[in-house]
């Protein structure tokens, strides 16, 4: 034993494997690959080591953290309440309707801003009354604005036919509804989203104004636009709050009413790096407090001498979504496994793909490693695990040799992507939040066979494949 | 796998000639020069180790044996990996 002992000291320590590797170098062109990632890894979530979460939970993975939830639902709260006296705001469903995640953030204090049946009723589902939803969206059935009537809900007109349909809906029930429209106007900055609402440069605004005000049924109390999405200058919104203003005030002095709120919408940026975009989220994404300054400033100023006509300042409603939800989420993923590509490049194969984080399409995620990768960096595809060409899930990232097994997290997620994500060629996967004192809860499970199928039905004469018999075995030959 | 190790052993198509892998300059530091067609390449302290080995012997079996003696990982992990970079070496310096 001892001898065998002895031997063994005396054995040269074998080195560490690490891939080889041979990269051509080119000069002259950019590395738009951004810094390599070896240098970071992130080997937990809130304290929850990675590998355990892992363990528990399979792979792949999206974990959100409650605690980056609330955070930042309080700093956008005080950005806000610090600077204008009177805010609410509603939250995004369908940035993140996942249950867990909307009371979260109804427990911080926000509306549920809703634009379908599904999640007016999932709202209502979730304990929250109908007079705490904005209720959005150009696709609002007779009958669910029946309920929303009943329920006490904001309504927010979307267009002319609907503006009649509620006006007979709250007819028919015997009601006059305090409604909102929805405005589309040129604020110079982005793309004119004119497909909702009612835009105020042609004149369809007022004249809806007007509408309503002739109505015994419906009266305008508010006022909503929603000028973009990933929208990083803040002057769009001072642009946005102007234009609002004087349209409260136009149509206060035209048809009579009392615009009594004005919903801005969302659509503050997060910190990902929109495609295209080669400068770090860091250097273009405004912070939440450079948004509230444009905003409230202008508004506060704008709406000063309301208070010398005894008029209130009207309540200022937000509807921030990805701003709240996007860095409070991940997705942890496992390599597959790693091949080259024709030409030359490094290519790893992960076990979720777009079909899990439908944003890949549009954002260059952050991918870090879950360990120290040691070895050269060198430009490097990453795939999802669908059969489909489209299945990219970062184009280029500079990344050290990685293992079959190895995890890597991309982030931030938590915006769009439970939402958009698709049952498509692979189950989708659980979801856990990490609570704030530490303990991780499955907030949504992974699917399996039978979740995905229980909604078809199959006809009797479908129900065999083969009645006639199984095709022949075509590895032998043919008779 | 043993049909191929076998033809990769009675034959070199795994990996370069010999004689093209003969004429690249590498420096200790892990940069490769070949002289004929011009290009540089970098590679890492495994490549550079494997680079050197195969200037002297190109079979992948004897590379196999020695790479297993001197490095902690399986031998099927080790062949997967040098099979890959012998495609690469293959694109590299085969003509």
């Amino acid at each position: 034993m001892s001898t065998k002992d002895n031997n063994n000291a005396s054995e040269p320590k074998k080195k560490p494997w690490v891939k080889p590797s041979i990269t051509p170098l080119r000069s002259g062109f950019l590395n738009k690959s951004g810094a390599a990632r070896h240098m970071i890894w992130r080997d937990n979530i809130d304290g929850v080591p990675v590998s355990k979460l892992l363990e528990d939970f399979k792979s792949p993975l999206f974990v959100v953290s409650e605690h980056t939830l609330r955070q930042n639902s309080k700093r956008l709260r005080k950005a806000f309440s610090t600077r204008y006296p009177d805010i609410m705001f509603g939250w995004s469903y369908k940035t993140n309707y996942l249950s867990a995640v909307c009371n979260v953030l109804h427990q911080e204090g926000d509306l549920a801003e809703v634009v379908s049946q599904f999640e007016y009723e999932k709202a209502r589902g979730l304990g929250v009354p109908g007079n705490c939803i904005l209720f959005n969206g150009p696709n609002k059935t007779r009958a669910i604005l029946e309920r929303a009537v009943n329920e006490g809900a904001h309504i927010h007109i979307d267009h002319l036919d609907e503006l009649y349909l509620l006006e007979d809906v709250a007819k028919n029930l015997g009601k006059v509804v305090d409604v909102a429209i929805r405005l589309n106007f040129d604020t110079g900055y982005t793309e004119q989203w004119s497909r909702f609402g009612f835009n105020v440069e042609s004149g369809h605004a007022i004249d809806a104004a007007w509408r309503i005000a002739a109505s015994d049924n419906l009266n305008l109390v508010g006022l909503h636009a929603h000028i973009g999405t990933f929208i990083m200058e803040p002057l769009a919104y001072k642009a946005q709050v102007k234009i609002m203003n004087n349209f409260m005030n136009e149509v206060e002095t035209k048809t009579g009413c009392v615009i009594k709120y004005i919903d801005i919408g969302g659509g503050f940026a997060s910190m990902n790096s929109l495609q295209g975009i080669y400068l770090p989220p860091e250097q273009v994404v405004p912070s939440i407090e450079q948004y509230a300054e444009a905003i409230c400033d202008t508004l506060l100023e704008l709406t000063h001498e309301r208070e010398t006509r005894e008029c209130r300042r009207p309540t200022l409603i937000l509807e921030t979504g990805r701003a709240v939800v996007d860095d409070a989420e991940v997705l942890i993923t496992s390599v597959v496994a790693n091949k080259h590509l024709p030409d030359g490049r490094r290519a790893v194969v992960l076990d979720a793909g777009v079909n899990h984080l439908f944003t890949a399409f549009w954002y260059n995620h952050d991918v870090v490693p879950t360990r120290h990768l040691s070895g050269r960096p060198e430009e490097t595809v990453l795939y999802g695990p669908l059969c489909m060409n489209i299945d990219v899930m970062r184009n280029s990232v500079m990344l050290p040799p990685v293992n079959v097994g190895d995890t890597l997290i991309f982030s931030p997620v938590g915006a769009y992507n439970n939402t958009q994500w698709l049952q498509f060629i692979e189950y989708r996967p659980n979801v856990v939040m990490v609570q704030e004192n530490g303990k991780v809860s499955l907030i949504r499970e992974a699917e399996n066979l039978e979740i995905v199928t229980q909604q078809e039905r199959l006809p009797e004469h479908l129900k065999n494949p083969y009645p006639k018999g199984t095709p022949r075995n075509f590895l032998t030959t043919p008779k | 796998m043993g049909q191929s190790q076998e033809n990769n052993t009675s034959g070199n198509d795994t990996f370069p000639p010999l004689a093209n892998l003969q004429r690249l300059a590498i420096s200790e530091s892990g940069f490769v020069f070949d002289p004929v067609s011009g290009h540089n390449f970098t590679v890492n302290e495994t490549g550079l180790f494997i680079l050197r080995l195969l200037q002297k012997n190109n079979r992948l079996e004897p590379l196999l044996d020695r790479l297993t003696t001197e490095y902690d990982s399986p031998r099927r992990e080790l062949e997967r990996d040098v099979l890959e970079f012998a495609g690469l070496l293959r694109d590299y310096v085969g003509e």
